[in-house]
């Protein structure tokens, strides 16, 4: 039984399907990461897994309990930070500290927010309000809320969108040493096709919504530790951004009208292995 | 930044002189022309002693100075010190003010966080609303059957309903975001309430406090003067019925500095809460 298993899952609006029959897996300490146009419904079933929103049909069951509704099991670093501007770095951290262990002294939730501000590389602005932080150290605050809980998921919704290019390099090698040091389980929603190689195990493809569906599911086959600075080398790594481009540019719309059938499990691809991806890809058209 | 405040500091000493020179200069005697006529006015009975009229700055001076050289005295009902008459109407405010707080808060809390009670009171909230709070006096005077407790009423009635309204309004327009943080972190409802609703919203409330105690000042003047006994309210119309414009003038002053001073105490206050998103 996988760590976190998604079944038929879907999301109406009235008489609009969002999406339907999403279904997927995640082992323990995977990183996953998902790509879609904006409207196939990636923060919707985001927060379906935060138990922010219902699903329509389906389940999501994880560490073999069933979601429903928000808990302390699943961290999430929100689009928007979503940083409390009356509290500062530390106490917006406390705050998501004390619920966790609501019985702790002042000194032991002191010491464990610090912790997790020196992870993120915030130490010497603990006291600052989130209008004095610049956009990076607000979501790093964000991410060191969600990290401080210790949960069992931590659920990121384009969590550097906002960032510039420079800070966003920075804060994703911050994320890739946290998730190998604590072993994390993550489900990150990104629109940045580099973004997802470099950080994710698995990349699950949407098709366009409505209706939307999960495509495919590409497997990262560049070996970890990646690394930023060199990952544009491995010979995988142009085949996997043009096979995740293509399908953004090319074949993501062609699910709805029916020019490529939505699979039933979306099919595993290993871009640029032994043909896989392409002779995949041509058995689907009909 | 120092030098531009400097400046409006200068302009508006510049301002308030010239509005005294113009204030002496009308009051000014009628110099030469008018003692040709002495003897006709004294045949009037318009004595040289009398008052004339608009009071002058320096008769304005001398019932200021008398005021605040003893603004405690007590001699009987009709004649008591400003700084009394002033606790009458600050202690009235403060009851009403204060249960207003105690009703309008908690319940424009509730409003916020319900549309359904929302929809249900608004109604109410928008007739009763614009309802001059003197209105209410008859009905205050012949249910409560006192005067002082009458005019707490009216503090209160008065002072309800932007409270209402803007609590309400803060607390219905507290960011998603920050109620889903507290969701995702399985915060309970009372901490909810405390830790990230009314910090949240604390801003809104405070404007509503602020405009509620304006209107209150404004409206515990006119709430004495009708019914009367005590208050600055009343001093006003007492000296008005004596025909002392000095002591009129002096109070109307009286009541513009509390009134800012008022307006600024919750200014601080508010502005000690409000952030920067």
């Amino acid at each position: 039984m996988s760590f976190l298993q998604i079944e038929s899952l879907a999301r109406r609006y009235g008489p609009t399907t969002v999406f339907e029959q999403v279904g997927f897996t995640m082992e323990k300490g995977e990183f996953v990461c998902i790509v879609g146009h904006s409207g196939c419904g990636k923060t919707t079933i985001l927060n379906i897994l935060a138990g922010l929103d219902a699903a329509s049909a389906g389940t999501v069951v994880m560490d073999n309990r069933e979601v429903a509704g928000p808990s302390l099991d699943r961290g999430v670093v929100f689009q928007g930070h979503a940083l409390m501007p009356w509290l500062s770095a530390m106490s917006n951290i406390a705050f998501a500290v004390k619920s966790r262990w609501p019985h702790w002294n002042r000194i032991q939730v002191q010491t464990h927010c610090q912790k997790f501000i020196d992870l993120v590389g915030l130490t010497g602005a603990e006291h600052k309000k989130p209008a004095e932080l610049s956009g990076g150290m607000k979501q790093r605050v964000g991410i060191a809320r969600a990290f401080a809980i210790q949960p069992k998921m931590l659920l990121l919704d384009e969590p550097f969108g906002a960032l510039d290019a420079l800070t966003r390099g920075t804060i994703q090698d911050e994320l890739l040493r946290i998730c190998e040091a604590t072993r994390q389980t993550v489900f990150m929603i990104t629109h940045d096709v580099d973004e997802a190689i470099l950080l994710a195990d698995k990349i699950l493809l949407m098709s366009n919504g409505p209706n939307a569906c999960i495509a495919e599911i590409v497997e990262n086959t560049i070996a970890k530790p990646r690394d930023r600075h060199s990952i544009h080398h491995d010979e995988q790594y142009y085949r996997i951004r043009n096979h995740l481009v293509d399908f953004l540019v090319n074949r993501s719309k062609l699910y709805q009208s029916g020019e490529l059938r939505r699979p039933a499990q979306p099919p595993y691809v290993r871009p640029g292995l032994h043909g896989v991806a392409s002779a995949r890809i041509v058995n689907l058209r009909h | 930044m120092k030098l531009e405040s400097l400046k409006a500091a200068v302009l508006s000493l510049l301002f308030l002189g010239l509005f005294l020179g113009i204030w002496h200069l009308a009051t000014l005697p009628k110099g030469e022309a008018q003692s040709a006529h002495d003897e006709y006015a004294k045949l009037l009975g318009k004595g040289t002693k009398k008052s004339e009229g608009f009071p002058s700055l320096a008769q304005m001076g001398e019932a200021a100075a008398a005021q605040l050289k003893d603004p405690l005295y007590d001699r009987g009902p009709n004649d008591k010190g400003i700084a009394i008459q002033l606790g009458h109407s600050l202690g009235r405010v403060a009851a009403g003010y204060a249960l207003a707080m105690l009703f309008a808060v908690p319940l424009g809390f509730l409003i916020g966080m319900s549309p359904l009670l929302h929809s249900a009171l608004n109604p109410f909230i928008q007739v009763l609303k614009p309802i001059s709070p003197l209105a209410w006096m008859p009905l205050a005077l012949y249910t409560i059957k006192d005067s002082s407790v009458s005019g707490v009423f009216v503090i209160f009635i008065c002072s309800v309903w932007p409270m209402l309204i803007n609590t309400a309004f803060g607390v219905a327009s507290v960011r998603r975001e920050w109620l889903n943080v507290a969701r995702t972190l399985e915060v309970t409802p009372f901490r909810k309430a405390f830790a990230v609703i009314l910090p949240a919203a604390a801003p809104t409330i405070l404007t509503g406090m602020r405009i509620s105690i304006g209107i209150a000042w404004l409206v515990i003047v006119a709430a004495e003067m009708l019914v009367g006994g005590t208050g600055i309210g009343y001093f006003v119309w007492n000296e008005w019925n004596n025909l002392n414009l000095t002591n009129v003038i002096f109070a109307i002053l009286v009541i513009g500095v509390v009134g800012m001073l008022l307006d600024f105490a919750i200014g601080r206050l508010q502005k000690a809460v409000t952030y920067i998103e």
